[in-house]
């Protein structure tokens, strides 16, 4: 089976600091990646490599067999890419229920040879997104009544909304309890039950281990692990990463 | 164009309140009933001080296409309006003939392309910057007008206007406020339809975050230049009239500051969130300009809307229609 997300060499600077180099990454269709490393690792840069909010200067990137690289970051998400933010960047002029409606205007419904969702079913796929992660109760609030933690689940629920193949979530769980922690993994493992391909970048180790199929580790721009969990966090040059020598 | 934004709206969501066509057919009769009003006053002098104020609807809602739906703030508006002027100078030269409902429609074509080309080179820009992008674009089509001998360079060009308004009979100034009125319904029916579709949606979300907003979906640059060139044409088609309204036309009163001022401070101290606000805002100050220039002094126009743009960005940064719908929550 070929792979539904294919990284190859990506290199990006930012100037003379080197974030990424030649980062090489498959995910397989269906399959839950973990991706871990500590901060400033480029977790984040590789996600928005990926989905085309920045430009990598090397490499490729290639999704579902075609080449991302010419294509702006909301073509991307029209053809299935989407990922929450990990400083959660909502439409703050716009109701909850509303900040759903955008992908779900522009990204589900601009999707060729699909069903164009109108008016009510928009609504009603609105409150289903926003009952799944607990905010149904404040649909028609402004982004600004929300608490960070409710701000992290909307950029979640936002992502989703735009019905991706592949979902990337970037920190979603920072500062949510221990039942919030579970709540969130149940509902990635359940999308990912419904053949949704999931990224999770996270620094909870719990919830990484929990749903995690594979795990791959950046350390200063460069993949230094990739593979089995279990393994990977016993890999001595991870722990070196996060413990230092 | 048009298509595009057609096909957008298609996809909107229903809402409550009128429908797009019940809401036109409700213009257009509060039109015909303000334009009743106005010739029932039985003086020119009326006709003149509401056609600026209508002017300044169709101004200030199209610098609010742009710059209260998607947060892009043009101070360029003047470039735009004296397209559209000069463009009715141009074709009163070529071809007087021609009716001036279609002068005007050539005045709004011109200014939504050159609102296009424009939207294409300074739309990478972002905030301020594009802001004083738009500045210079002002000043550039200046110089140019100014140094085209055709349409009258520095000296200006003179437009005979005919005495008596086609159709509906009496002065001609009846008639080009009639067309502005006209303006006006086509302007708040699109303004309105844009806030209800998905394209209304898009702009927010632009105006929000853009990143976020290219995130989800939204083809950010191609909905940036629908803004551009829907603003623009609006604009030129509010000058389009100018040249037979005033008579003589010249480069310092085409591109009056008192355009650019006012187009961007009605929408602001009305609300630049809905359709509405720029219609608040140019009769308020619009009207309380004509009041004040007839009975004390019409220098004083530009002092008292800057006073009261300082005192509503201060004291009701959402305008007036924000300090309505902050009572409603």
């Amino acid at each position: 089976m070929s792979a539904l997300l294919h990284v190859e060499k990506v290199g990006k600077r930012f100037g003379g600091f080197v974030a990424l180099q030649d980062i090489d990454l498959e995910v397989q269709p269906g399959e839950r990646l973990g991706l871990i490393g500590p901060n400033g690792s480029g977790k984040s840069t590789l996600v928005n490599c990926i989905c085309g909010t920045l430009r990598n200067e090397q490499g490729s990137v290639r999704f579902d067999g075609a080449a991302m690289d010419a294509l702006t970051a909301h073509q991307r998400t029209r053809l299935g890419l989407a990922r929450s933010f990990q400083l959660p960047r909502p439409f703050g002029s716009l109701s909850l229920a509303e900040n759903l409606r955008i992908p779900i205007l522009y990204a589900v419904n601009a999707r060729s040879g699909r069903r164009h969702l109108s008016g009510p079913a928009i609504e009603e796929r609105c409150r289903e997104l926003l009952r799944q992660v607990g905010l149904a109760e404040k649909a028609h609030r402004l982004p600004r009544d929300l608490t960070q933690i409710e701000m992290r689940k909307l950029e979640l629920a936002r992502a989703m909304a735009a019905e991706p193949r592949l979902l990337i979530a970037d920190e979603s769980m920072a500062g949510l309890s221990h039942a919030e922690v579970d709540e969130i993994i149940a509902l990635l493992i359940r999308l990912n039950g419904e053949g949704v391909t999931v990224i999770m970048i996270e620094h909870i180790m719990r919830a990484v281990m929990e749903f995690s199929q594979r795990l791959a580790v950046l350390v200063a721009g460069r993949k230094i692990a990739d593979g089995n969990p279990r393994d990977v966090v016993r890999d001595p040059e991870v722990v070196r990463a996060y413990l230092g020598e | 164009m048009a298509s595009l934004v057609a096909k957008d709206a298609g996809k909107a969501a229903a809402q409550p309140g009128l429908g797009n066509v019940a809401f036109i057919a409700a213009l257009i009769v509060a039109a015909v009933a303000i334009f009743g009003v106005t010739r029932s006053i039985g003086n020119s002098y009326a006709f003149f001080a509401a056609y600026v104020v209508v002017q300044y609807i169709v101004l200030g809602t199209a610098w609010n296409i742009l710059g209260g739906y998607t947060g892009y703030v043009n101070f360029g508006i003047t470039a735009f309006f004296a397209i559209g002027a000069y463009s009715s100078v141009v074709l009163y030269k070529l071809a007087p003939w021609l009716p001036l409902p279609v002068m005007v429609a050539v005045g709004g074509v011109f200014a939504a392309l050159v609102g296009l080309g424009t939207g294409y080179l300074t739309l990478r820009l972002r905030g301020v910057f594009f802001s004083i992008a738009t500045l210079a674009l002002a000043v550039v089509v200046q110089t140019l007008i100014t140094n085209w001998d055709f349409v009258g360079g520095a000296r200006g060009a003179y437009v005979l206007r005919p005495r008596l308004a086609p159709l509906i009979g009496g002065d001609y100034i009846q008639y080009l406020y009639l067309l502005m009125l006209g303006l006006g319904v086509i302007v708040l029916a699109t303004a309105r339809a844009i806030e209800r579709s998905a394209l209304g949606y898009g702009f927010a979300a632009i105006r929000d975050d853009e990143a976020a907003a290219e995130a989800s979906g939204v083809p950010t640059l191609r909905l940036k230049l629908i803004a551009t060139a829907l603003s623009g044409g609006f604009m030129g088609m509010a000058g389009a009239p100018l040249p037979y309204y005033v008579t003589y036309l010249d480069p310092s009163s085409g591109f009056s500051l008192n355009y650019a001022v006012n187009a961007i401070a009605m929408p602001l101290i009305g609300g630049t969130s809905n359709w509405v606000g720029p219609i608040i805002g140019a009769v308020v100050v619009g009207g309380l300009q004509q009041y004040i220039s007839v009975t004390i002094s019409s220098a004083i126009n530009v002092l008292i809307t800057g006073l009261l743009l300082v005192i509503f960005v201060i004291l009701a940064p959402q305008g007036i229609v924000g300090l309505f719908l902050r009572k409603k929550r």
